[in-house]
């Protein structure tokens, strides 16, 4: 498969990037060269009470384009993520949500049940819903049938970079859930974020890797290239391992005597 | 008073617009929303405020 013709669709709409970009806890100057430097055609936004007199805006520096995709963090149930969903669709910039729920500070771990009933909601409405979830096979199935357009598994806690520790569980996630699964949080690393993508993920979100390192738009590259070496990777199919002993890569004949 | 992102606020009887203007929000980049009810944009001139509403103005920033 050639990768230009290999896209990431999300409720109908077509990506050639699989790097959805954060654009939290960064300096909004940022955003555009990371958006360019990562390929990002996705980026992640949240909704919060206005300020008056604002001195900026992020939606200036967001390039044109890019899909934006509200997140619901705040929201501690289903019926205040519906009620977060839809007011940033009425910022008239699309219909993308990801669902996020959680009601625990120390851990922000995702209330899959909570998740799942929003999602039944906001997928009749017309959203485009991806919703963050711990990697769980039973509640990922359930989130399908209630109308989402993709799976969020975390691949550890939100913000702590601490890479793959649900690893197995999003394996199974990706072979028994016909949708795309997107590792979203905890990636660290641009290694983490190709092994993921040689897993069969369909795309990598991050945020906290690429704000809290030392050139943001230089680490939003790096994201890329590991993305999408991870994907072609998985697309060529990987090399077999031996589970004991080794094998010559070079001739076995001809040796000199 | 007005109940607005959380303060009470002197501003019944203004409309959405008028109010928004006002305090300095930036309304092509706000949502509002009186009572947990949506107020589309297109209604924030017709819409008057009153008494014991609570409002909130919200907009988009930085997040994961």
């Amino acid at each position: 498969m050639s990768n230009k013709s290999d896209k990431l669709v999300l409720g109908g709409h077509e990506f050639n990037s699989r790097f959805i970009l954060g654009s939290g806890k960064y300096n909004l100057n940022l955003i555009k060269a990371a958006v360019e430097q990562g390929g990002a055609e996705i980026i992640t936004l949240a909704l919060r009470r206005a300020n008056t007199s604002p001195k900026e805006n992020i939606l200036d520096y967001i390039p044109k384009g890019v899909t934006l995709l509200p997140n619901t963090s705040g929201a501690r149930n289903a019926k205040e993520a519906v009620r977060i969903a839809r007011l940033s669709r009425e910022m008239g910039c699309g219909d993308f949500v990801k669902v996020e729920i959680m009601h625990d500070s120390k851990y922000l771990l995702p209330d899959n049940y909570e998740t799942v009933k929003c999602i039944e909601i906001l997928a009749k409405e017309g959203f485009v819903v991806l919703p963050y979830m711990y990697p769980d096979l039973n509640a990922a199935r359930d989130m399908q049938n209630a109308g989402a357009a993709a799976i969020m598994p975390l691949a550890s806690p939100i913000g702590s970079n601490r890479g793959l520790a649900t690893k197995d569980f999003i394996q199974i996630l990706i072979d028994e859930i016909d949708l795309p699964i997107i590792v979203d949080a905890g990636i660290g690393k641009p290694s983490q974020a190709c092994e993921a993508m040689e897993m069969g993920a369909a795309a990598i979100m991050a945020n906290t890797a690429i704000a809290t390192a030392g050139d943001v738009p230089a680490m939003a590259g790096a994201f890329r290239q590991a993305i999408e070496a991870g994907r072609t990777a998985y697309l060529t199919g990987m090399g077999r391992v031996l589970t004991r002993g080794g094998s010559a890569s070079d001739p076995l004949t001809g040796f000199l005597r | 008073m007005v109940t607005i992102n959380g303060t009470a606020v002197d501003a019944a009887g203004k409309t959405v617009s008028e109010y928004l203007q006002e305090a300095g929000y930036e309304v092509s980049r706000v949502a509002v929303e009186r009572n947990l009810s949506i107020i589309p944009r297109v209604q924030f001139d017709s819409t008057i405020l009153a008494d014991g509403d609570s409002i909130e103005v919200v907009s988009f920033v930085g997040g994961g």
